[in-house]
């Protein structure tokens, strides 16, 4: 049953003011698309945008679930003399492409946070999309981020070569390895890796760290821009190691770090160059960039299936069938096919 | 708007260590369909009510082995109902003597299951008791 417009209101208020299950019932509405969610959500939205939205990407069986609930816990209990932050999770495992149904599992590594009033997390299914995110996740970040959740950590299923949907919606990547998981030729393949605004080698307690590390570093100073100048010309010059030029700041080398997320070693590493790609991205202008590619590519999305519904609502399905299966039959071609169905072509 | 799924949280509170029970049950309700949050060991009430207030759970499915299943399923009870979740349906997995099934019901648990349930069973008894539920 839709909620009056009293009952909208209240339940952005309740949101705004911390109820965690008024939070918690959004997060439903937003996850199954209804009416109500999209209308609190529209209330919020003005109260959004402050959040630092963390991914954290990789193979599956890497670590994600075991960093997240370290980083959590540190961001709940700095170690510095930083104040703690509130600390939202969404964790996306996959929907079974059979039966629509999931298990998710990434609370079992989390256990650590249960009880703490300044963490809110949320499992949530894939439920078909294909990108290592639900269609929803950017909208459920958004209800956390107006909820007042400063720091927002978004874990995407175990994801392989093309799940890079994350790059899209956090404002810092990392990317998730362990050792023994590939040669030097999935390093310098496209996509995953490429996305890495951190790497973190988790489990370097285990034999082939080394080569693993390596491999990372190799394929890292071959993508990065410095280094094409550095070989400009003809010379091999000796490539930075760590750290950048002091004369630019405007360019991130992705740092490698080893990390035992179990024993939670390496961690405050991991928050420490958080903090100093956050402040890169102040200084350097790409926080607004950033936040202007997502929003118009979320806009672009929008658009998209509207054009999409509008036109589907033009269309007679018989009509629509018609077309198929002259399509199906080889009478017409693809682009014909749009053609009718476009321009209403009747030939 | 697309279909409601139904979520269900599985999780084993108290002390004992054998949780192939709670995974096969959530393993059938995952082929039913059904978004099943998975919590593993050794879980307080405390952290079940506060799992099943994060995720907005339709269901929650604790599995016993213990024998302390009439102290720790009221305590579930309970804290669901402090956090406003009374909505919740909540069914019981595991070693339960005859004599306490009755108990159970009694305090609002809508399904107690021992060795030898067919997982068909609790996945009807699942979504009837769902459906039934006042969804706000």
């Amino acid at each position: 049953m839709p909620l009056s417009p009293e009952g909208l209101m209240s339940l952005a208020e309740a949101v705004l003011e911390g109820n965690r299950l008024a939070l918690s019932r959004l997060l439903t509405h937003i996850e199954n698309d209804t009416d109500d969610g999209r209308a609190a959500l529209e209330m919020l939205f003005s109260q959004t945008g402050r959040a630092h939205l963390i991914g954290v990407t990789g193979a599956p069986g890497t670590g994600k679930s075991s960093l997240v609930n370290q980083l959590a816990s540190i961001y709940r209990k700095p170690q510095d003399s930083e104040p703690p932050r509130r600390v939202g999770v969404v964790a996306v495992d996959p929907s079974s492409p059979f039966t629509g149904g999931a298990i998710l599992g990434d609370r079992v590594r989390m256990r650590d946070l249960a009880g703490d009033p300044g963490v809110f997390i949320r499992s949530m299914a894939s439920r078909g999309s294909l990108g290592g995110l639900a269609s929803t996740t950017s909208s459920m970040v958004l209800a956390l981020d107006a909820a007042g959740y400063e720091v927002i950590l978004i874990e995407t299923v175990g994801a392989g070569q093309a799940e890079v949907d994350i790059a899209r919606l956090a404002h810092t990547t990392i990317v998730v390895e362990a050792p023994g998981l590939g040669d030097e030729i999935q390093a310098i393949k496209a996509g995953i890796l490429e996305i890495a605004d951190i790497l973190v080698v988790n489990k370097a307690d285990r034999p082939g760290v080394e080569n693993t590390e390596r491999a990372l570093r190799n394929m890292l100073q071959l993508s990065h821009p410095v280094q094409r100048v550095f070989h400009h010309h003809g010379r091999m010059l000796p490539a930075a190691k760590s750290g950048i030029p002091e004369e630019e700041p405007s360019i991130w080398l992705t740092p490698v770090l080893r990390a035992v997320s179990t024993e939670g070693i390496g961690i405050n590493e991991v928050k420490s160059e958080i903090a100093r790609h956050f402040n890169y991205l102040h200084e350097s202008g790409d926080w607004q960039r950033r936040e202007r590619d997502r929003l118009e590519a979320e806009l672009n999305d929008l658009l998209q299936s509207a054009l999409l519904s509008r036109w589907r609502d033009s269309i007679t399905s018989e009509r629509y069938r018609r077309v198929v299966s002259s399509l199906v039959e080889r009478q017409i071609n693809p682009w014909r096919a749009l053609d009718m169905l476009m321009n209403g072509d009747q030939r | 708007m697309v279909e409601r799924k139904i979520r269900v949280l599985i999780a084993k509170p108290g002390l004992d260590g054998h949780d192939r029970g709670a995974k096969v049950v959530a393993r059938s309700l995952r082929d039913a369909g059904m978004e099943v949050i998975y919590t593993g060991l050794r879980q307080t009430p405390e952290m079940i009510a506060d799992a099943a207030l994060q995720e907005d759970v339709d269901a929650v499915g604790l599995s016993i082995l213990s024998g302390a299943h009439m102290a720790l399923v009221p305590r579930v009870l309970e804290l669901l109902e402090s956090n406003q979740q009374q909505h919740v349906r909540v069914f019981v997995g595991g070693i339960i003597p005859d004599e306490d099934v009755p108990r159970l019901r009694d305090l609002g648990v809508v399904g107690v299951y021992g060795p030898g349930t067919l997982t068909d069973q609790i996945i009807s008894d699942v979504r009837q008791a769902v459906s039934g539920a006042a969804v706000a």
